[in-house]
């Protein structure tokens, strides 16, 4: 493998021993890979600040104790704790405690404590063909397919590596030839699915399962796709699948047209989505029935747009079940001058920050089934809190949850 | 139907009963490493034990916490043996290299497609993967 003087440099611990430990990390994963060399990036957003036993702490008081400092701009993703509203959690003292250590541990390391799984809502954030290192699945995706921005998925460790040291494995999606859609997914709904929230989320689950690991191309979208839909689809697609990047034809900036996405070369793969396969996927994402015990929304982190959307539905109501929403410090303090967030609260619901309510214990003991707009958040929830989950657009949730039972919109 | 064709992605040598996964699992949320069950509901696996096996997989999935998962797991002596991975995964690569380094555990990943119908107890050894006969 190609390597500059530089990363040599770092390798025999010119720059101290957490950058060499970050390094050899580094050249070992990219030679597992067969990458020729390693490419600079420019930004890198951190995974590994989420606890998930003693292991990643072990990890990252090593790199601390190297003297390790990120050389590049680095945000990091979601924690386990809520430090803007700490009295949410309800875990063990002890977990939170060595939480904690490992957040402090990644801002002393100089990233940024932004604690949010949607950096790309954040007012800085990379640009079109930006070389960078990220991890969290739902926001690799959205970087690749949605702002141009090129990154491999970066998993725990790996990412801080990246940070360390200002450099990434140069294969993959890091690469043209990486970013080449080799899968064409025929997307054939009536045209009015397309005003659907829903459809963004039950599409990407569908395409997931489609994909795996391959770089698809959609044909069938339009501009109706925004920003807080793609990312619905992208989040969706990266927990039932290992999708990183996807294009969506005339809509995403590297797909002005299905053959460019293609980079003129034919599929090896065509898969068409109708109607009957997205009634299908969406079923799969129904766990249970019964009485509406608790409501989620905002997984991935809600924006500034989906609080105001949200605002908007609960004015002058209330919520008779626990009705909590997930965004990031960020968009609560920009939603808190618009008095967005004084509506939402006023419906009754809980706002979380910094974390979010499927990773870490904030629900209370929920009697009943857990009610989400989020595809991501009905996959994973079941396994992770062990609650039954009904998935329905962000209109039937404030619905439920007005009239305290499920309701869930007709259709298909 | 040995060794031909496969690479290490982590050197290294193991020992178990292969298990094949019929669906890709993320360790993260799929994985309790406390236990070294499959807890993903939506997984056709779902109860087994991993601990000890040599684990079949098409690929990995979804979340990049899996490489924390799969280190706590080998932290806690849950984990698979070793990984057999139809397609390379940098998240489990990095997840061995550092429970490696933090711990001085060691497992192997190798890319590579087992042949139809393999079962029982399985090696690998570097970059050569082989069933070992029985009595």
């Amino acid at each position: 493998m190609r390597l500059t003087k530089s990363d040599q440099a770092m390798l025999d611990g010119g720059a101290g021993d957490a950058a060499r430990t970050a390094m050899e990390l580094l050249v070992a994963v990219a030679k597992s890979e067969d990458a020729p060399g390693l490419v600079d990036i420019s930004a890198a957003h951190i995974d590994g600040g989420l606890y998930h036993g003693r292991a990643g702490l072990d990890f990252a008081l090593s790199l601390v104790e190297g003297g390790g400092r990120v050389v590049v701009p680095t945000t990091l993703n979601v924690s386990s704790l809520d430090l803007l509203h700490p009295e949410l959690y309800r875990g063990d003292s002890e977990t939170a405690a060595a939480a904690r250590l490992l957040m402090d541990a990644y801002v002393d390391m100089g990233c940024t404590p932004s604690w949010t799984c949607a950096p790309y809502q954040l007012i800085q954030r990379p640009g079109f063909g930006d070389q960078i290192a990220w991890g969290e699945s739902n926001a690799i995706v959205f970087a690749n397919s949605v702002l141009g921005a090129r990154t491999a998925r970066y998993g725990d460790f790996l990412d801080i590596c990246c940070a360390l040291t200002g450099r990434a494995p140069e294969i993959g999606l890091h690469t043209d030839e990486g970013r080449r859609a080799t899968l064409r997914v025929d997307l054939q709904v009536p045209d009015k699915l397309l005003d659907d929230d829903l459809l963004y989320p039950v599409l990407g689950h569908r395409l997931g399962q489609v994909a795996g690991t391959d770089v698809a191309v959609i044909v069938g979208l339009d501009h109706r796709a925004g920003e807080d839909r793609l990312k619905a689809l992208g989040a969706a697609a990266a927990s039932s699948g290992a999708v990183a990047m996807f294009h969506v034809a005339g809509v995403t900036p590297e797909a002005a047209t299905v053959e460019a996405a293609m980079a003129g070369q034919s599929p090896q793969r065509v898969e068409l989505i109708d109607v009957v396969d997205l009634a299908r996927a969406r079923a799969s994402l129904n766990h249970g029935e019964g009485p509406l015990g608790a409501i989620s929304v905002g997984t991935p982190h809600f924006s500034v747009a989906e609080l105001a959307m949200l605002a908007d539905m609960v004015k002058g109501r209330s919520t008779r079940v626990p009705f909590y929403v997930n965004t990031s410090r960020d968009a609560l303090s920009r939603a808190e001058a618009s008095g967005t967030i004084a509506v939402i609260e006023g419906f009754g619901a809980t706002v979380v920050t910094d974390t979010c309510t499927y990773i870490t214990p904030i629900l209370h003991d929920v009697r009943g089934v857990v009610m989400t707009n989020s595809a991501k958040w009905a996959f994973y929830a079941p396994g992770n809190l062990g609650v039954d989950v009904v998935f329905a657009g962000l209109d039937a949730c404030v619905a439920s949850a007005v009239s305290g039972d499920l309701v869930v919109g007709e259709g298909w | 139907m040995t060794g031909a064709g496969f690479k290490a992605l982590v050197k290294g040598k193991a020992v178990g009963e292969l298990l094949r996964l019929g669906e890709p699992l993320s360790l993260w949320g799929g994985l309790d490493p406390e236990t070294g069950l499959i807890i993903d509901r939506s997984h056709p696996q779902r109860g087994l034990s991993v601990t000890s096996n040599i684990l079949a997989m098409p690929h990995g999935r979804g979340s990049s916490s899996s490489s924390s998962v799969l280190a706590e797991a080998l932290r806690l002596g849950t984990a698979p043996a070793g990984f057999v991975l139809a397609s390379p995964d940098s998240i489990l690569v990095i997840g061995s290299l550092v429970a490696n380094r933090l711990y001085e555990t060691v497992c192997p990943i190798v890319f590579g497609v087992l042949p139809e119908g393999s079962t029982g107890l399985w090696m690998i050894d570097q970059n050569h993967v082989a069933p070992i006969a029985g009595p």
